[in-house]
């Protein structure tokens, strides 16, 4: 159908969509939030991520022949890349902030390390996701505090959705085929030393390693995201070549 | 959310480093910090500011609308006030 991308390009594409599919599950918070600060700030974070996904997407296309759109809206589910944590639902508010927590303590230092690639274009775009990614994971710390240390209620959530989630983050630091890109292997121990920190605080407990869900990479996803991507490619498939 | 839980904080951002921090609205928040968060992810969406201020609403103490008479109004009956009211004497030169 087209041909096989190279490894770059590949390791590429699975950056821009786990960027894509977690900036598409932020932005379904947009008007249902808490508060309506609470609100901004979390579609704030969406668009951060999709703003990510649209650089990275260019770079992609460039290598591969295909556009931003025909990247987000025109595969299907077993063609995306992206980790299984990022698809999960959003769940209470409790799940969206420990998932954003997980994923954003493994995102920054990913994003620090890009920062000095032997690719210009990945190291620009770098240098722009990295201060994004430093207040994404000091927003969902600072909450994830909050929520565990918080009320009786407040810290079972957090706790629950910490435990239903934990599965899905080896898979962040799974060794893949790369060039030019960071290797998320060696990024694991500072992933492990902010979950401590911040779990510490928070007066949770670290979910044992047990079994791991693990595919995303492959193209194997979970039942909700194939209903997470009918809903986002909708209007693209309807009106394909649509602009505003 | 009651106010007694997320309480209100005022929000005070300088635009350029030598200005002054200026208010610009509030928000809710349970803590400073997250009035922090909350003041940027509001008030700093289109690159506003270099410095944030919050402050609990609480801690404002206002002047009542009802002294507006004997607070301000004879203010405005005193131009000698104003350093445009002297006339400096052209030998002076500039000052």
């Amino acid at each position: 159908m087209r041909p096989t991308p190279d490894p770059f390009t590949e390791a590429l594409l699975a950056r821009a969509d786990d960027a894509l599919v977690l900036g598409h599950r932020l932005s379904e918070w947009c008007g249902h939030a808490p508060t309506p600060e609470e609100d901004l700030a979390l579609a704030n974070l969406a668009l951060d991520q999709i703003g990510l996904a649209r650089a990275l997407y260019a770079e992609v296309g460039a290598g591969s022949g295909r556009t931003e759109d025909e990247l987000a809206y025109f595969r299907t589910d077993r063609d995306f890349r992206n980790c299984l944590l990022v698809e999960q639902p959003n769940g209470d508010f409790a799940h969206t902030i420990v998932r954003q927590f997980l994923y954003t303590a493994y995102a920054d230092p990913f994003w620090r390390a890009a920062v000095g690639s032997a690719d210009p274009a990945l190291a620009a775009i770098a240098a722009k996701a990295e201060l994004e990614s430093a207040y994404h994971l000091r927003h969902a710390s600072e909450w994830l505090i909050r929520l565990g240390d918080g009320t009786a209620e407040s810290h079972a959530r957090a706790q629950a959705a910490l435990d239903a989630l934990w599965p899905c983050t080896a898979e962040l630091f799974e060794p893949e085929p790369k060039a030019r890109l960071p290797d998320p292997v060696p990024l694991r121990a500072a992933w492990s030393a902010t979950v401590d920190r911040v779990l510490a605080r928070a007066t949770l407990a670290r979910p044992a390693d047990g079994w791991a869900q693990t595919g995303g990479r492959r193209g194997r996803h979970t039942e909700a995201f194939g209903k997470m991507l009918a809903e986002m490619q909708s209007l693209a498939r309807a009106h394909p070549g649509a602009v505003w | 959310m009651t106010e007694a839980a997320v309480p209100l904080w005022e929000v005070f951002l300088r635009a350029r480093t030598g200005l002054a921090h200026q208010h610009v609205g509030s928000i809710h928040a349970a803590d400073a910090e997250l009035a922090l968060q909350a003041a940027r992810d509001t008030y700093t969406r289109r690159g506003e500011g270099l410095s944030i201020w919050v402050v609990p609403s609480a801690a404002i103490t206002a002047s009542d609308p009802g002294d507006r008479g004997p607070l301000f109004a004879p203010g405005t009956t005193k131009p000698y006030r104003h350093p445009t009211f002297y006339t400096v004497p052209d030998d002076v030169g500039h000052m």
